[in-house]
Parts: C-alpha cells; sequence; structure tokens
C-alpha cells in the first residue's frame, strides 16, 4: 500500500502536519493564522468559543478541537466565516461588561485584538450591562467577572499546572460563571498565589495582576502596532 | 497613509457641486470626540471646501436641517438626548456613530447596573457639606433615564468609529472613504477600542 500524504489545504494552500496534530496546532506549525479565542497552546483544547469554526469538505468544525487528517479541504480566511466570527464576538461583548477605555488589559487582550482582526465596528446587538461584580479580597490579584468569556482556560491551569483548584466554572447556558473554591467564595481566601499560572492565563481582562496593570503604557502593547494574526504566528505568544 | 487621503477635486466638479451639509452633536459624551475631530488639523481646511456645517458645536446652530452626514458623538442618558438623536436621524442621510460612549455607552454607561434616584441622592443629599440637599428638579433640566443607552437602541445607524476617542486620522480617513464613495474602513492602527 502506498503511504497517503500528510498534507491537507487551509483555503486552497497546501500544508504538512504531523500525525496527532489538530487543524489548529497544523495551521499555526505552518504559519497559517486561525482566529481563536479559547484555545491556548499550552493547554488542552476546550473547543467552546467556536472563534475556530472553519469549514472541513464543506462541514463547519473547530478547528481546535478536530484532528488534521490527510486530503482535507478546509476554508477559514473566507468573508462568510469571518462574518460570523464577527457575530460571536459581538456577542461576547454585548453579554459581559467591556468597557476597553477603562480595562487594564487593553491592547493585550485577545478578544478585543480579534474585534480589531474581524474589523468588529459595533456591538450590533443591545448591551446586557450585566452586574457580575468584582473580587478584590486578594492582596495580589483581583477577578472581574463582568470580563469573563468562560473559556475555563484558569480552571485547567489551577488544576493541571497549579494543582489547587481554585476555579471552577458553575451553572448553565447564560447562567455560566466561574466560581472560586474557598470557604467564603472570595479569591483572598483560596490557595491563589500570584505566582499561578492560572493568573497568567487569562486571555481577557477578567483575571488581573494588582498594581502592576500600567506598568507598560497604552500604546506599547502587545496588540497595539501588530495585529494578533501577526503575533499569534510570533514564538511567544499564543 | 491616511494623511495623504484627499478630498481634492477637478476645479471644475467643485464649482457646480453643491456642498455636503454636516451636523454633529455630542449627547453624553465628554466632548473628547469633537476635540478629536479638531485634530484633523489643517485637513479642515479641505473639508470646508466641499462641506458646510448645520447644527454643530463649531457653528452653534441650534437645530439641525436637511443634512447629508450626522456626526454622533455620546451615548443617550436622559430625554434630550432621546430628541436630539430623533432629530438627527430624521435630518441626516448618513448617520455616524464615533466614539466609545455612542456605540456601547462607555463610561455613563457604568451606573448601568446602579438605581438612579439612589445615584443622584448619594450625590445631591448625602453628600457632607452639600449645600441645597435636595436633587435639583428646574424643569429646564433633561430628565434622566433609568438606563444609559448606545444609539443604535434608539435610532438605525449607518457607521460606527470606535474608540475613546477615536484619532484625528481615523475620524479622516473614515469621512474621506464615505465622502469619496468608497468602503469606509480603518486599518489595524487607526482601529482601537481604547
Ligand atoms: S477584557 Fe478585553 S475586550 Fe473586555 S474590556 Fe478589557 S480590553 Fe476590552
Ligand atoms: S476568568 Fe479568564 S481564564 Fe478564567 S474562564 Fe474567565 S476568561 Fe477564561
Ligand atoms: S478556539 Fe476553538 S472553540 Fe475556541
Amino acid at each position: 500500500m502506498t503511504d497517503i500524504a500528510n498534507t491537507l489545504t487551509i483555503d486552497g494552500r497546501t500544508i504538512s502536519f504531523e500525525p496527532g496534530q489538530t487543524i489548529m496546532q497544523a495551521a499555526l506549525a505552518a504559519g497559517v493564522f486561525m482566529p481563536h479565542l479559547c484555545y491556548n497552546p499550552e493547554f488542552k483544547p476546550h473547543g467552546s468559543c467556536k472563534l475556530c469554526t472553519v469549514t472541513v469538505n464543506g462541514r463547519p468544525q473547530s478547528a481546535c478541537t478536530i484532528a488534521a487528517m490527510p486530503g482535507q479541504e478546509i476554508q477559514s480566511d473566507t468573508p462568510e466565516l469571518n462574518g460570523r466570527r464577527r457575530v460571536l464576538l459581538q456577542m461576547l461583548f454585548v453579554e459581559g461588561h467591556h468597557f476597553c477605555p477603562g480595562c487594564e488589559k487593553s491592547g493585550n487582550c485577545q478578544l478585543q485584538a480579534l474585534g480589531y482582526e474581524m474589523e468588529m465596528l459595533s456591538p450590533h446587538f443591545s448591551h446586557f450591562f450585566p452586574d457580575r461584580g468584582v473580587d478584590a479580597t486578594h492582596p495580589d490579584v483581583m477577578i472581574d467577572f463582568g470580563r469573563c468569556i468562560m473559556c475555563e482556560l484558569c480552571v485547567q491551569a489551577s488544576r493541571d499546572v497549579d494543582g489547587k483548584n481554585v476555579f471552577a466554572l458553575a451553572g448553565r447556558g447564560l447562567a455560566s460563571h466561574v466560581v472560586v473554591n474557598s470557604p467564603s467564595g472570595k479569591l483572598g481566601d483560596s490557595a491563589l498565589e500570584v505566582t499561578d499560572k492560572a493568573v497568567e492565563v487569562c486571555p481577557v481582562g477578567a483575571i488581573l495582576r494588582k498594581r502592576v496593570g500600567f506598568a507598560v503604557p497604552i500604546g506599547e502593547r502587545i496588540y497595539d502596532h501588530d495585529p494578533i494574526s501577526v503575533k499569534a504566528l510570533e514564538p511567544d505568544e499564543a | 497613509m491616511s494623511k495623504a487621503a484627499t478630498l481634492e477635486k477637478p476645479a471644475a466638479d467643485k464649482a457646480k457641486k453643491p456642498k455636503l451639509r454636516i451636523a454633529t452633536t455630542s449627547l453624553s459624551g465628554c466632548f473628547g470626540c469633537h476635540t478629536s475631530f479638531l485634530d484633523i488639523d489643517e485637513r479642515i481646511l479641505q473639508l470646508v471646501e466641499i462641506a458646510e456645517f448645520d447644527r454643530s458645536p463649531i457653528t452653534d446652530i441650534k437645530h439641525c436641517g436637511p443634512c447629508d452626514i450626522g456626526i454622533i458623538e455620546g451615548g443617550v442618558c436622559n430625554a434630550e438626548n432621546v430628541h436630539v438623536l430623533r432629530e438627527f436621524r430624521a435630518n441626516c442621510k448618513t448617520l455616524i456613530a464615533i466614539g466609545a460612549c455612542a456605540i456601547n455607552g462607555g463610561l455613563p454607561a457604568l451606573r448601568n447596573h446602579l438605581d438612579v434616584t439612589d445615584c443622584l441622592t448619594r450625590v445631591y443629599c448625602d453628600r457632607a457639606g452639600g449645600k441645597n440637599h435636595t436633587v435639583p428638579n428646574d424643569p429646564e433640566l433633561p430628565l434622566l433615564l433609568e438606563k444609559v443607552h448606545p444609539i443604535n437602541e434608539v435610532v438605525r445607524i449607518d457607521y460606527f468609529v470606535p474608540g475613546c476617542p477615536p484619532s484625528g486620522d481615523a475620524i479622516w480617513k473614515f469621512l474621506t472613504d464615505l465622502i469619496t464613495g468608497r468602503m469606509p474602513r480603518l486599518d489595524h492602527e487607526l482601529l482601537r477600542f481604547d
């Protein structure tokens, strides 16, 4: 039997992959940007944000969870798929509380950077203006629940890297939210330390280290000059 | 790149065409977007070659007449904002929302999860040193709405220019694209939410 070449095409471009890679891993390794928000190369894909949705042989699939297979014909950077991504972003913006001018993460935030990438000029939908609260009880870390996008990266990082289980997702649908594992439910009472992986992994401005918010000024931040489609392909960037 | 964008028209063309009318207003905004608009600097001379201003803080005209372009800064937080916004929609062929407050409520919307009466009582009545100890209720003062709304929740908006405020270059790029009939687009350096 002849070997089948480990290649697939993305938007017509042929790329090689290693067996076992997901479509997302193969794309990023080959220097092809695919929008993603809940995927972090260091963690098991969660597949929740659906921003990475591509079509594989015509069917919509999450690129971060589907295995790369020989001969797949993948469409990703098309007006239709980018239009759907923009709608997903707009829904994330209106259901949470994203006032970027007042957010320490601005310029370093992947949600915002994808908004720029997908040319999201307006939130389109009516804002929920939720009151999800802030927990600032920890001496070195705060969490603004209004900015959480439920990507579960802090849950994974705390459990799998820090070995602490400080965070969990609770509730269903619109009521789902991050909860803190401590007697009072407050961060200050939890085992979280400022050096924990869970603190650094948040892709948005929900979990923030205190007192370093403006150490790097606005205008000199990760996505201030280069878009996420460029930054995501540089070594050391997710 | 944006600085190079120009509105120059052939001289013959200029003579024939009636000028565009542009109206601008600030609803519940800080006038930062208008200030940023003035950051187009000397390019405003190119603009007035082909456009004239209707209602705007620049002209001090109080009511908006028929216009080609309306530019709105600020969200909707009181009854007067609603009237002004509707007047603009009724008179402007194209309505543009500029800045975070017009687009998502911005800073004023931070009160949306608080009770208005509670806010007013705390500011005007409970504060130590307050003289009158009553909430101002002069009939001239517009009534506050219970919630602050982005303007697209009140009327249809044709275009959005995000930023807090958008830079003069972003406003210029958007306007010149629109006026010269190109699809208005902001490239990465000009598109900002902060
Ligand atoms: S988390 Fe990101 S999108 Fe949300 S307010 Fe902060 S910078 Fe903006
Ligand atoms: S707090 Fe941050 S890392 Fe945790 S689920 Fe929310 S967005 Fe994700
Ligand atoms: S990145 Fe694939 S679902 Fe979020």
